[in-house]
């Protein structure tokens, strides 16, 4: 920010716009006045949409049915193992459109961005159709928890991991390649040097693209409701058919405590990659 | 950078999880889609085939799906998306100029207000617009203690517009936010001092150098737009379906998985437009990097 500008007298002070401060506000009740009540009529004893008083019975209830706790450690299981498969994934391909001349790479680059643009939908059924066509649909469904939502983690790495990859080639971009130079004429092995010197510094865009495809793969709705056969329900897709069957508490209970799960890792991850950390 | 050649093992190494995840969980299916939708079923003794398709045998799917009552959803998917981008253009601009020109000890948490919404659920954050707008539901009691309402909120196009506006509003704020503050304001005081009023600063200075940020904040909100299903689904209902609710109705209804594929390619072809209309604007403006 500009020295020279004195506080709440530049004619550039747009946060101090009374008009400007009345959207903020108006955009912030908007974004936060559903949710604030989504997590409010949690507690309320009926489903009527009136306050009649407070209790935690549809916490407990939700916690004891089955179907919901079950979607729900689904969703994370399959979280947290595609965040793992697609942060490495990302990872790898970063740095090998990052570090390698190869011929038809623009091509490749576009391939590997591709299943950020196409539309959910569209990469839902095609997943579908492929699973159904090789038989992995009906053929996973009985094996052991949690291989049989195998189908599911493999669609959700395909998504997740050029999100991953667009984040730490975005990081790397910074690097000096003068440092790697320098570690090997110090005598360090190209291994040596790639985990003391550059996986140091992509730190915090592996963080950050985790927690990405972390959040994509619990937030996603379309491409898990076509690539789960019968049988392994994730939350959103079990919220979905709730939804459909009209408002129940339950679900308010069930969602308060995935926004705390959600928020809390987002948290940390800020946390981690503050400016102090981030290597530079 | 070095050649592939020069570190052939390395690089195969690198190269290979990802390619071969692409490869298999996205190429292959994205390429079966492509050639049923130019398939029928198959008649296997003188039934029609629920499994069974012939190959690249037609183009009635596509010739079908420009009967006209999927061309008012394609229409109507086009054209919802572009008001409710136009919408979370309007109200993200000057959020985004206001957090960007904020003391900086508040900017990360103004901004961190405005996305914080987008780690939330998407199902989660629908159900809980449709749960304070239903009949019943906090808004019309709000009203109806004022004497009005109740009104049917939901259920029609405006309903479908605001879930979109309140999804993808933090999908608009972000690449403002990073375009308006990497703007140089040297350039806005020297409009200022010279005598420019703030309108005009802002519409030949401001606005022409964050264009590109304006940019990818249109493709960012209008591409899931596009595609939408839930947001349509809940807070539409029947009547207000688009595109994306007719291919899932093939494919878990209807049954007409060939037909389902031509409208997926329809809508693929509809998306692939905005980003090469996107590439062609941004080629020819010149400002900040988004």
């Amino acid at each position: 920010m500009n020295a020279a500008l004195k506080s709440g007298q530049g004619p550039l002070e747009y946060a101090r716009r009374p008009w400007i401060i009345i959207l903020f506000g108006l955009v912030l009740v908007f974004l936060y006045a559903p949710i604030a009540s989504l997590i409010v009529f949690s507690f309320n004893v009926d489903k009527s949409g009136v306050w009649h008083g407070f209790t935690v019975m549809n916490y407990v209830k939700s916690w004891h049915n089955d179907a919901i706790f079950q979607a729900l450690t689904n969703s994370i299981t399959i979280a947290i193992l595609s965040t793992v498969f697609s942060t490495i994934f990302g990872a790898m391909t970063a740095l090998t459109l990052w570090r390698f001349r190869f011929p038809f790479k623009n091509i490749y680059e576009g391939f590997v961005a591709l299943p950020i643009v196409v539309p959910e939908i569209c990469m839902g059924i095609s997943l579908a159709m492929f699973f159904n066509y090789t038989g992995m649909m009906a053929g996973v469904r009985d094996w052991i928890w949690p291989f049989n939502l195998i189908n599911i983690i493999f669609a959700h790495i395909a998504f997740c991991f050029p999100f991953v990859a667009v984040v730490v080639r975005a990081r790397l971009q910074g690097f000096n390649r003068q440092l790697e130079e320098a570690s090997k004429d110090l005598g360090a092995t190209e291994l040596q040097t790639f985990t003391n010197v550059l996986v140091p510094f992509m730190v915090p865009s592996l963080v950050a693209g985790g927690l990405l495809a972390f959040t994509l793969s619990l937030d996603d709705f379309v491409i898990t409701l076509f690539s789960s056969g019968p049988g392994s329900v994730t939350f959103p897709v079990k919220i979905y058919g709730m939804v459909k069957r009209g408002v129940d508490m339950q679900i308010n209970a069930a969602s308060t405590v995935l926004i705390a799960i959600t928020l809390a890792a987002t948290l940390i991850a800020m946390k981690l990659q503050s400016p102090s950390k981030s290597g530079h | 950078m070095d050649d592939w050649k020069d570190f052939k093992r390395v690089f195969l190494t690198l190269a290979s999880p990802g390619s071969f995840w692409l490869l298999v969980f996205f190429i292959i299916p994205m390429a079966f889609l492509f050639v049923l939708s130019f398939s029928s079923k198959a008649i296997v003794n003188g039934e029609t085939s629920t499994t069974a398709y012939d190959y690249f045998n037609t183009f009635g799917n596509y010739i079908a799906s420009a009967g006209t009552s999927y061309l008012v959803l394609l229409w109507r998917a086009i054209w919802t998306s572009a008001v409710a981008t136009f919408v979370c253009l309007v109200l993200a601009y000057p959020l985004a100029l206001a957090v960007c020109f904020a003391a900086p000890k508040w900017r990360p948490i103004l901004l961190l207000l405005l996305i914080l919404p987008f780690w939330i659920n998407l199902l989660i954050r629908t159900y809980a617009l449709y749960s304070i707008f239903r009949s019943t539901g906090v808004v019309n009691q709000a009203m109806g203690l004022i004497g009005l309402g109740p009104y049917e909120m939901l259920n029609n196009t405006s309903a479908v517009i605001m879930g979109l506006v309140y999804v993808y509003l933090p999908f608009m704020v972000l690449p403002l936010y990073s375009t308006i503050e990497k703007l140089d304001r040297s350039y806005l005081e020297a409009s200022l001092d010279l005598g420019a009023s703030q309108a005009r600063t802002f519409w030949s200075v401001t606005w022409p150098l964050t264009l590109p940020g304006v940019i990818t904040g249109i493709i960012l909100v209008y591409i899931p737009c596009l595609g939408t299903f839930l947001t349509s689904d809940i807070l539409g209902g029947p009547n207000n379906w688009t595109i994306g609710n007719a291919i899932q109705n093939q494919f878990l209804e209807a049954n007409n998985w060939p037909f389902g594929a031509a409208l997926s390619f329809i809508l693929l072809y509809a998306t692939f437009i905005a980003l090469v209309i996107r590439a062609l604007i941004a080629g020819r403006s010149k400002g900040v990097d988004a």
